[in-house]
C-alpha cells in the first residue's frame, strides 16, 4: 500500500453558529483502500464529505484530497472525486442515457467517448434494459445503481458515497455493495463509505471511523478495534457490537 | 467557462421540449397575430385614399387597433415569459437532489446561474425573433407596405431592447428561485414583484409627489412640472418604465420626448404627424440611452445579488 495517504485532514473543523458539526478531525485514508465511515445521524459525516469536496469550507485546520486543497483548488478535487449524496437526485424528464451524457458532459467527456462508457457503465449496474426509460419511473434500487453509474462514468480516483444503501430492500442493498467493493477492486477506486448498515461495511471495509458527535473516536481495521474494545483476538465479533460499545462509551 | 456549454444545452433541450414553453410561446403567437391582423386591417382602412404617412410599418406596432398595440402587449406580459422561464430554475434542482450533485462536478459554482441564465435569454431571444419576423410577414401581407432601412434598424433596437427587459425579470426570477426553497414560494413572489412594478410603483409616484408638492390641483404651471418632475424621478426606478419609454422612443420616431402630457389616437397622430418632422434614428438612441443604462444596471445588481447568494450559500442544505 501506498504510503502517503491520499486523503488528510488535519484539525478539520466546522462549526455552524455555535454548534461544532465537526470538531478537530484528523485522520488520513490510504489510496485503494475501502473506509467505512460511521457514526450516528447528524455527526457530521457528511460536513466532514462535503469539506474533503470543498463544496463547504472548514472553519479551521485543512484537508488535502490527493494533495489538492479542497478549498483552494476545489475544481481540482471535484474532477478526481465522485461524490454520490444521500438520495441522490436525477433528472426524473431525462432517461438514464441522457443524465449520465450530462455528467460526462460536464467532465469534459466527449460525446462518442462517452456513449461508449455510458453502456459500460449500465451494463456493469444492470441497467441496460431500463436505459431507455424517464429516471421519474426508477424505482429506489435503480436510482441508486444509476448513481453508481454516474461514477464509473467518471472514472475517479475517490468515490464518496453518503448513504448509498439508505432505504433499500436486502437484495439492492448487496447489489450496491458487491458495486462498491468492485470500484475499488476492478476500477481501484479510494472508497469512502458512509453507512449505517455495519453487516455489510463490515464484509467490504478495509478500515472503519466511527464519528460521534463530530469526533472520531475510533479508527482502524475491524479486528483491531475488537481487539481493543474486547480484548480478544476473535474473528467473529460483529460490527455492531463494536460499534454498540463505542457509541454507550460516549453516551455515558 | 467551464462547464456552461454542457448546462446551456441541457436548459435548452429542456426549455424547448417542456409543456411550459410550448404553452407560452402559443399564446404569445396567437396574440400577436390576431392583434397585428386588426391593426393592420384597421390602418389599411384609414391609409386608403390618403397619402401614406413616413413610417406606416411601425404603426403596425404601436397603433393600438380595438384591444392594444403589440408594443403594449409585450411590454405588459414580457415580464411574465422571463419569470415564467425562470422562477424554479434554482430550487427544482435544489427539491430533486440534483442540485448537490451539480456542484460536485468538476464544473465552477457559478456556472450553474450563469448557464441557466444564458439559455433563458437565448430561449427568450429565439421567441422574441420568430415573433416579429411573422407578425412583419403578415403586417406585409395585410397593410402591403415595404419597410426601409430605418425602419428596420428601429425594430431591430425594440428587439434588443426587449430581449433585455425581459432578461432582466428573468434575473429577478431566477433570483428568487434561489432566495426560496418552495417553488410556488417563489412563483408567487415573482408575480407579487411584477404587480407591484406594474401598479404600484406609478401609483406609489403619484401619491409621493402630491405628498411633496402641495395644492391638489396645481395651476401654477411651475408647481405642475415639479409635480411632473417628482413623479417620473420616481417612477424611473421601474424598469417597466424604463423600458416603456425607451420602445416608445425607438419605435415611434414622431415621438421626441419619452412622455407627452396629452394623450394622442391615431387618427391625431396621423394628421400630426404631416406637421411633425421624425426624430433621426441616432437621435432617437441618444434620447434612450439614459433609459438603456439604467435598465442593465437595474439588471446587473439583481443578477449581482443572486450571484452572491448562491456563491455563499451552504451546499450542505442543498
Amino acid at each position: 500500500m501506498n504510503q502517503t495517504p491520499i486523503i488528510e485532514t488535519q484539525n478539520l473543523t466546522k462549526v455552524y453558529g455555535d454548534q461544532v458539526a465537526v470538531d478537530a478531525l484528523s485522520f488520513s485514508i490510504q489510496e485503494g483502500e475501502i473506509f467505512g465511515f460511521l457514526g450516528p445521524n447528524g455527526s457530521g459525516k457528511t460536513t466532514t464529505l462535503l469539506m474533503l469536496l470543498g463544496l463547504t469550507e472548514p472553519s479551521e485546520g485543512w484537508a488535502k484530497v490527493a494533495a489538492f486543497d479542497p478549498t483552494r483548488e476545489a475544481i481540482k478535487v471535484k474532477r478526481i472525486v465522485g461524490y454520490m449524496p444521500e438520495n441522490v437526485g436525477f433528472y426524473e424528464d431525462m432517461n438514464a442515457v441522457e443524465n449520465l451524457r450530462f455528467i460526462a458532459r460536464l467532465n469534459h467527456i466527449p460525446d462518442a467517448v462517452s456513449s461508449k462508457k455510458i453502456e459500460e457503465a449500465l451494463e456493469r449496474v444492470g441497467l441496460t434494459e431500463e436505459a431507455g426509460k424517464k429516471v421519474g419511473a426508477y424505482s429506489r434500487g435503480m436510482r441508486q445503481r444509476l448513481g453508481i453509474a454516474e461514477i464509473l462514468i467518471k472514472e475517479p480516483k475517490i468515490a464518496f458515497l453518503d448513504e448509498p444503501t439508505l432505504g433499500l430492500d436486502p437484495d439492492g442493498t448487496t447489489r450496491i455493495i458487491t458495486y462498491i467493493q468492485s470500484l475499488s477492486r476492478d476500477s481501484n477506486i479510494t472508497v469512502l463509505l458512509s453507512s449505517h448498515d455495519l453487516k455489510q461495511v463490515q464484509k467490504i471495509a478495509d478500515r472503519i471511523g466511527i464519528m460521534i458527535n463530530g469526533q472520531m473516536i475510533a479508527i482502524g481495521p475491524i479486528e483491531t478495534l475488537a481487539k481493543e474494545k474486547f480484548g480478544v483476538d476473535e474473528k467473529e465479533t460483529s460490527l455492531d457490537d463494536i460499534y454498540m460499545k463505542y457509541f454507550q462509551e460516549v453516551s455515558v | 467557462m467551464t462547464g456552461i456549454g454542457a448546462i446551456v444545452r441541457k436548459e435548452l433541450a429542456d426549455q424547448f421540449s417542456s409543456y411550459r414553453f410550448s404553452i407560452l410561446f402559443a399564446l404569445i403567437a396567437m396574440v400577436s397575430l390576431i392583434t397585428t391582423y386588426m391593426v393592420g386591417t384597421d390602418l389599411r382602412q384609414e391609409l386608403s385614399g390618403v397619402a401614406k404617412p413616413e413610417f406606416v410599418f411601425l404603426m403596425l406596432f404601436t397603433s393600438t387597433g380595438p384591444l392594444f398595440s403589440l408594443v403594449q402587449f409585450v411590454a405588459f406580459f414580457g415580464p411574465l415569459i422571463g419569470l415564467v422561464l425562470g422562477f424554479d430554475s434554482i430550487n427544482r434542482e435544489r427539491t430533486s437532489g440534483t442540485l448537490s450533485k451539480l456542484a460536485s462536478q468538476p464544473i465552477y459554482r457559478d456556472a450553474i446561474i450563469n448557464g441557466k441564465f444564458l439559455a433563458g435569454v437565448i430561449v427568450i431571444s429565439i421567441m422574441l425573433t420568430s415573433i416579429l419576423f411573422v407578425v412583419s410577414g403578415l403586417g406585409l401581407k395585410v397593410i402591403g407596405v415595404v419597410p426601409g432601412v430605418e425602419e428596420l434598424s428601429r425594430l431591430f433596437i425594440y428587439l434588443v431592447i426587449s430581449v433585455f427587459y425581459i432578461s432582466f425579470w428573468l434575473g429577478i426570477s431566477i433570483l428568487f428561485s434561489i432566495l426560496f426553497r418552495g417553488i410556488a414560494t417563489s412563483a408567487l413572489a415573482t408575480l407579487a414583484i411584477w404587480i407591484f412594478f406594474s401598479f404600484f410603483v406609478s401609483m406609489g409616484a403619484s401619491v409621493v409627489a402630491n405628498a411633496v408638492v402641495p395644492g391638489g390641483r396645481a395651476e401654477d404651471p411651475e408647481l405642475l412640472m415639479k409635480k411632473m418632475r417628482i413623479e417620473r424621478g420616481i417612477s424611473l426606478i421601474s424598469p417597466m418604465q424604463l423600458y416603456n419609454d425607451s420602445t416608445s422612443i425607438i419605435i415611434d420616431p414622431m415621438r421626441k420626448t419619452t412622455k407627452s402630457m396629452v394623450l394622442m389616437g391615431p387618427i391625431e397622430r396621423l394628421s400630426s404627424a404631416r406637421f411633425q418632422r421624425p426624430l433621426a434614428l441616432s437621435q432617437s438612441i441618444y434620447v434612450v440611452i439614459p433609459h438603456m443604462i439604467s435598465l442593465i444596471a437595474i439588471s446587473v445588481i439583481f443578477f449581482g445579488i443572486s450571484y452572491a447568494v448562491f456563491m455563499r450559500q451552504e451546499i450542505r442544505s442543498l
